[in-house]
């Protein structure tokens, strides 16, 4: 599982680099889970930091993605490396409370984070204090055809009236106004995340996803109120139960949807089916109840310390130069992601990727994602609800009774 | 007497007990792996079930784990996915079977000798061949929505296409036909080794007494294929309780949790993405082996009766 391929590449580089210097070098051990672009953009960035730190060797372990997620759980206790990626909000929940992340607030404090990452610091806080640093994130919101709109000549909407009267042309001309394909489940976590914000607002969105708010409170109804207004007339795509979102986004390419809230990694797959800047839209969730400050979903990734780690201090190096502007504008642009630090710049040329940036740095607060800002077992069964309710509508009242079910359980 | 008790006593203890050790000598190897890789997981499985674990360590290498007792069993009565999970395996168990009369069909329809019978006969058994993974992608492409060869049939029989995989009634009836397919090859070459193992001369004999069609089947066939039904219910018993695969390729459990079997949820509660609670999958895995072991311990039964009686 492990492929060893990445630190053997860092040690022959180092090797080049500092050539007699190499006995005296710093290990620092990095355990990581890159796609093939990613890791490419995470190695130039270690080739940098190592330029800037010459007595320090950056060994990347690379991991399967999937892997990863269970790889974890063992190495954290058995084989701790000095620096090991995982998730922002409640993912990290277990590992802090079990002892395995360490407080890195003091990172943040030297570096005037808390400045500079203010928009990712409440995802990364818990019980006051810092427990990693983020390096990334993306923008969710709906992805739109242009060309579908101007065949039934509708108007981009900024209201969710607009939306839904919008919905009703579609309909009319056969299109389906929202795709979605929740056979892996989060697909409808991520509208469910919209109507909450643009309905409840940010707070009331992050106390119930907390345990804080029963799931058969009136707020809670009235979200799935406004979202029956898709549901019920039939506006969101048919046995999108059985639907990978790979296959909604291809709807979406050939014109037989409208719209589709994602998150901004979808844009590869829209250009792949042939949509281009030309044709396909980007616009925010549109708001629900005025006045509401607009939050958005940002998902973030991050890099921790284990408790284990052996190069305490070097790690801290690494976390402190991956939140400076540089080293995240350089690394984003060739992720094609956000940088969560205010201060860097992104690529102008990319309208998705200035808008997201335009959209989080302006928006009122972040929400990680249903699936990390509730505990894992309460996104399990609460992404199961939402697909239930989109198939589903009449069971409402269950799929509540359920959810608060489950609620006083996991939270208790 | 003497003398053999004074011989006997030269003789060394191995030489005196070589006779009742050395199949426990030979039997070591199995039992030791049979202990750690059968017993011990088996044992550890109820010993976890009592615990609320997210299979976490603390950093000292000490485990995070909470005693609840029957904590995790109490909350396995309540729980409306554990209900499903069992409701669908009764149901596996029940239409699973199906794979036995349907493989005995085809045996006999291929148990003839025509010109290229063997191809046909390989092509037959070509599906239990191939993985379940494949059988399990195959049949959800079969299956999909909007491009799938059955959605656009009953779309263009009906108008509406059907997307079996998507409706939570349909579901689980979906998976199991795509699990028959492989199943009813198997029980196909079960019965067809069969069929060559059927004494001619009674049905000879059968023939001479005016026995045909149906009654000969049923009276003559038949009780000389009792071993190779043995097996076919056999495999296909178990193979129904670990419809894991399926499940897992075809629709992860969904939609919202309704193709669930025991397995599945077993796997999803401890060891998926939004699981780790190690407790509450093992007390679903002591559940499920409590239900193989009254069908395991039915069929040891009968081979030992059998044996008994000499078949």
């Amino acid at each position: 599982m492990v492929h060893m391929k990445a630190g053997t590449l860092a040690v022959v580089a180092s090797l080049l680099a500092s050539g007699s210097a190499f006995a005296e070098q710093r290990v620092l051990t990095y355990y990581a889970d890159y796609d093939p672009n990613p890791l490419a953009a995470m190695e130039a960035l270690i080739a940098d930091f190592e330029a800037a730190n010459p007595d320090i060797d950056v060994q990347l372990n690379n991991f399967d993605h999937e892997g990863y997620k269970t790889a974890i759980r063992n190495f954290l206790t058995t084989d701790a490396p000095d620096l090991a990626n995982w998730y922002a909000g409640n993912r990290m929940a277990p590992f802090v409370e079990a002892g395995q992340f360490m407080d890195v607030s003091d990172v943040w404090e030297a570096n005037g984070l808390g400045e500079s990452l203010a928009s990712a610091k409440a995802s990364m806080t818990i019980d006051g204090k810092q427990w990693g640093v983020p390096y990334t994130y993306y923008q969710w919101g709906i992805y739109f055809n242009k060309d579908v709109y101007a065949q039934v000549g509708a108007e981009v909407p900024t209201t969710w009236d607009q939306f839904i009267a919008n919905c009703e042309k579609f309909k009319a001309a056969g299109i389906d106004c929202l795709t979605t394909g929740t056979s892996a489940l989060w697909p409808g976590a991520g509208i469910f995340d919209y109507m909450s914000l643009r309905t409840n607002g940010y707070e009331f969105h992050m106390d119930l996803t907390a345990g804080k708010i029963a799931w058969t409170d009136q707020k809670v109804r009235d979200v799935f109120a406004q979202w029956a207004k898709l549901v019920e007339p039939g506006y969101i795509t048919a046995n999108h139960a059985a639907i990978d979102w790979q296959d909604a986004a291809a709807l979406l390419v050939q014109g037989k949807a409208a719209n589709y809230v994602m998150g901004n990694f979808a844009v590869a797959t829209f250009k792949e089916g042939g949509m281009t800047n030309d044709n396909l839209g980007f616009m925010p969730f549109p708001e629900i109840t005025p006045g509401i400050p607009r939050a958005e979903d940002a998902p973030t990734d991050t890099i921790h310390i284990p408790s284990g780690a052996q190069n305490v201090e070097d790690a801290k190096l690494f976390l402190a130069y991956v939140a400076s502007a540089d080293a995240q504008t350089k690394l984003n642009a060739a992720l094609g992601q956000l940088p969560t630090n205010k201060d860097s710049t992104v690529a102008a040329d990319d309208p998705f990727i200035s808008a997201g940036f335009e959209l989080l740095s302006t928006s009122y607060a972040l929400a990680q994602f249903f699936d990390r800002d509730a505990p894992a077992e309460m996104a399990k069964i609460g992404m199961e609800g939402f697909q239930q309710f989109m198939v589903q509508p009449g069971e409402l009242e269950n799929i509540l009774t359920r959810l608060e079910e489950a609620r006083q359980r996991i939270y208790q | 007497m003497a003398v053999t008790s004074s011989h006997g006593s030269t003789r060394t203890w191995w030489q005196q007990n070589q006779q009742t050790l050395t199949p426990w000598l030979f039997l070591i190897p199995g039992m030791f792996m049979f202990a750690v890789y059968v017993v011990w997981p088996i044992l550890s499985s109820f010993w976890i079930s009592f615990y609320d674990w997210n299979g976490l360590r603390a950093p000292d290498g000490s485990s995070t784990a909470e005693w609840v007792g029957l904590g995790n069993y109490a909350e396995l009565i309540g729980d409306d996915a554990f209900e499903t999970s069992l409701k669908n395996n009764i149901l596996w168990l029940v239409l699973y079977m199906l794979a036995v009369p349907f493989g005995l069909f085809i045996a006999i329809f291929l148990n003839q000798t025509v010109w290229g019978i063997r191809m046909y006969k390989s092509l037959f058994f070509f599906p239990f061949v191939i993985s379940q993974v494949v059988v399990g992608l195959i049949f959800s492409w079969f299956y999909a929505p909007n491009f799938g060869l059955l959605y656009l049939l009953t779309e263009w029989l009906t108008g509406t296409g059907t997307a079996i995989l998507a409706d939570p009634n349909k579901v689980t009836y979906g998976i199991i036909a795509a699990g028959l397919w492989p199943q009813t090859a198997y029980c196909m070459i079960l019965y067809l080794t069969g069929l060559n193992n059927v004494s001619p001369d009674q049905v000879e004999a059968a023939r001479l007494d005016g026995a045909k069609g149906f009654k000969m089947l049923w009276y003559v066939i038949l009780p000389q294929l009792r071993p190779a039904t043995f097996i076919a219910v056999v495999v296909t018993v178990i193979g129904a309780l670990r419809s894991f695969d399926l499940v897992s390729i075809m629709t992860t459990g969904g939609p919202f949790g309704s193709s669930r079997v025991l397995s599945f949820y077993m796997y999803e509660q401890a060891l998926s993405e939004y699981g780790f609670r190690m407790g509450y999958g093992a007390a679903i895995a002591v559940v499920l082996f409590l239900i193989m072991m009254v069908f395991i311990s039915g069929f040891i039964w009968k081979m030992v009766r059998d044996e008994k009686e000499g078949y």
